[in-house]
């Protein structure tokens, strides 16, 4: 403990036997000791990263201190659900920007103080995508890193059948899966040329990227009506579904999982986001690149992201308000955003620090940085609910050899029917 | 340490005077509850409250972060209204009327069997006694990994060496129900060979004996012996291993993961239902509630009419 705390420390405890304890507690001198909560789900480089940043910023804030709580992730909602009106939860908390409208609905979080976080400047320099964290004018909460789509594929696979670089438009994917994609004597696939699987990433590739690109657009503006269940949703789907009926350049079953089978080095190419990063790089003898996603036929280029947001919850009040502004000050500052990048692998929310030219000409991070230029937020009444739709709505095709539009028409009509119901509430 | 009250003081003679005053058979009964009370206060917080609640959530709405609000029968019309519940319904029973008597019946036979091997008997009983140990969740991950396609899955791999074609398994509707079955039937075969050994055990050896000396064949004497008088065990096993059935979850979940219930919910039974309505996406807690209700139904109603059943006769 240094002099100064030392010094606060001592102040304090001879004020508060001159008064009142209690009363004391809430209306301490601003140099007392400031304690603050700060909770998030239990992810390994997560903590990591949050640990280095709660330590740059009590070096700097002396007279506050960070406690840090994690929950696995499975309870994670309801620990906060629970707490807070309690009054026992924290003062900063993590959340999915999914979960945002439910957390203001439930006044759990409060807006952040516009002073600090005016609209404008949060508008200019976040990626676009940032402004779902917006309800009537006020900022409820912000992203340290975002997470975007790219396509890894394997150096070694694509040496080996002369491909010399990755894809850059959906024919060539094409073209190079089938390339890639190796059967042994039964006809059995043994080699994927692209991973598929609706229950990994790729509901997002289909809906804010391939449905874009060829012409069509999933939602309507404010994603409160499901708009894909026409011509080009009908292309985009068939695309997809060519892959493994076509093409046989895919099996959604094969090896379990799509990661899995890129990982075990069976799969040319695989669609993944930016969070896979870490684990490809901790698998040993697999020889990886990154690309941005194809550009669709007349050169459209999209891309999906998602982030987990920090928000101040309705019970820091005083001067933990006070102090968790200067957190959230604090996590949302470039040097945190850096920071966060080389711990966890996921990308700056800002785009003057995912721009940097190193940044975004990174091998690695470079095409998912890049794709956040033009990726797409969707909001989601209910993720889970949403993507089993697209699941079923492949497997209809596979299982039953449904018709793709009528499968199509299915999972359009009950999506929307869930978000009807949400919207109604 | 000297303010403890004594326990001699006039403010408790009056109670000890009432203990005095009691007979022994009053005493004892006072004892007798003062112990029950304990369990009963257990069982009054921990089952019969939240049991209560969710009756009474099952007519609310809560996603557990804002205020539960009431909401009628909605839950239970919409459960009325939704295709998936009903597939949903049809599994749980799928699993129930397939499961329990295959696996009664393997389990019959394999301690019936059991019963008449001398050599190495502990070793084998606890052979099959093994899978029932094992965690559920670790049994489903191997099972899923034998049901892969190739080139990971074991059974497919074996079937390709051969030229046979591959099975789809957990990948197609009508195979994958039955795929998770069979490792479920298979991990609660031990406990009810135990149970169906510790049956066949209690029934004199002099029956047995008396029907030799009659001349009465071996499945003469299963059929008028054996069966008649292992009726208690039977009714056990069928009762709790439909029990089992109606609740399974942890095969299905660990073994569809990535596609909980799938492929197109032919394997989702009514837990899995509850568990992904409770907790997954949003968290509808008073929906989930109305399906723990139904399920409690069911379960009553089967276990009733099994008690029913196989008493009567």
């Amino acid at each position: 403990m240094n002099s100064k705390t030392m010094n606060s420390r001592l102040r304090t405890t001879i004020a508060a036997t001159m008064t009142s304890g209690v009363a004391l507690l809430s209306a301490a001198p601003a140099m007392a000791q400031v304690e603050i909560e700060y909770w998030q789900y239990f992810f390994d480089a997560r903590v990591t990263a949050m640990e280095q940043l709660i330590e740059n910023f009590e070096e700097a804030n002396p007279d506050i201190t960070v406690k840090m709580t994690t929950f696995p992730y499975d309870n994670y909602r309801t620990q906060v659900a629970a707490a807070i009106p309690a009054g026992e939860g924290p003062d900063v908390v993590q959340l999915f920007y999914g979960w945002l409208n439910d957390y203001v609905e439930a006044e759990l979080i409060q807006p952040l103080p516009t002073d600090t976080f005016p609209a404008e400047t949060i508008e200019s320099e976040y990626f676009p995508m940032v402004q779902a964290m917006e309800i009537d004018g006020e900022y409820w909460a912000l992203p340290t890193a975002v997470r975007s789509l790219a396509l890894f594929y394997n150096k070694r696979l694509f040496e080996d059948a002369g491909i010399e670089g990755p894809p850059e438009t959906l024919d060539e994917l094409v073209d190079y899966a089938i390339q890639l994609t190796e059967r042994d004597g039964a006809g059995n696939l043994t080699q994927a040329g692209l991973t598929t699987g609706m229950t990994a990433q790729d509901h997002h590739w289909w809906r804010e990227v391939l449905v874009r690109q060829f012409g069509g657009t999933p939602y309507n503006e404010d994603y409160t009506e499901v708009t894909y269940d026409d011509e080009a949703g009908i292309e985009a789907l068939e695309y997809y579904l060519a892959f493994q009926t076509e093409h046989g350049a895919s099996e959604s079953s094969f090896m379990d999982e799509p990661q899995a089978a890129f990982r075990a080095g069976r799969a040319g190419m695989h669609i993944d986001g930016s969070f896979r990063i870490g684990a490809l790089n901790d698998t040993r003898g697999l020889d990886w690149g990154v690309a941005e996603l194809p550009a669709g036929p007349d050169g459209t280029q999209s891309n999906y992201s998602s982030y987990w947001v920090n928000a101040i919850t309705s019970s820091a009040e005083g001067e933990e308000y006070e102090a968790s502004v200067k957190f959230m000050e604090y996590v949302t500052s470039p040097e945190a955003m850096q920071i966060w990048l080389e711990v966890v692998g996921e990308l700056p929310a800002k785009q003057a620090v995912g721009m940097t030219d190193e940044n975004a000409n990174d091998e690695v991070y470079g095409p998912f940085i890049r794709g956040l230029e033009y990726a797409h937020t969707t909001i989601f009444a209910d993720e889970s609910a949403q993507r089993q739709l697209m699941v079923e709505m492949v497997e209809r095709v596979f299982l039953e050899d449904m018709d793709p539009a009528e499968s199509l028409g299915i999972a359009a009509e009950a999506e929307q029917a869930i978000l009807d119901d949400y919207y109604s509430e | 340490m000297a303010d403890i009250p004594d326990s001699t003081g006039p403010g408790s003679s009056g109670l000890k005077g009432r203990w005095h005053r009691l007979s022994i058979r009053q005493k004892q009964v006072v004892w007798a509850w003062g112990f029950l009370a304990i369990p009963i206060v257990f069982y009054v917080v921990v089952r019969f409250y939240p049991t209560a609640d969710a009756f009474i959530l099952s007519f609310q709405e809560w996603n557990m972060l804002s205020d539960r609000e009431w909401v009628g029968f909605d839950n239970y019309v919409r459960l009325w209204n939704d295709p998936v519940f009903w597939k949903v319904f049809v599994n749980t029973f799928e699993y129930l009327i397939i499961g329990t008597p295959i696996s009664l019946v393997l389990a019959f036979i394999v301690a019936y069997h059991l019963d008449k091997v001398r050599f190495m008997h502990g070793t084998i009983r606890a052979l099959y006694f093994l899978p029932f140990m094992t965690s559920a969740v670790a049994m489903a991950w191997v099972w899923r990994w034998f049901y892969q396609p190739v080139p990971t899955g074991l059974f497919n791999n074996f079937l390709a060496q051969f030229g046979i074609p591959q099975f789809p398994f957990l990948q197609s509707t009508t195979t994958a129900l039955p795929s998770i079955l069979a490792p479920a039937v298979w991990a609660g075969l031990g406990f009810q060979i135990i149970i169906f050994m510790a049956g066949l055990r209690a029934i004199p050896v002099t029956y047995y004996e008396a029907a030799r000396v009659d001349g009465l064949s071996n499945w003469a004497q299963l059929w008028q012996i054996t069966i008649p008088l292992l009726k208690p065990t039977i009714v056990f096993l069928v009762v709790f291993s439909s029990i089992g059935f109606l609740r399974i979850f942890d095969q299905v979940f660990n073994m569809t993961s990535t596609n909980p219930g799938g492929p197109l919910n032919s394997t989702k039974p009514l837990v899995l239902m509850i568990y992904e309505t409770a907790f997954g996406g949003r968290s509808r807690m008073g929906q989930a509630a109305a399906q723990t209700v139904v399920l409690f139904t069911i379960l009553l109603i089967v276990s009733l009419l099994q008690l029913r059943i196989l008493r009567d006769r």
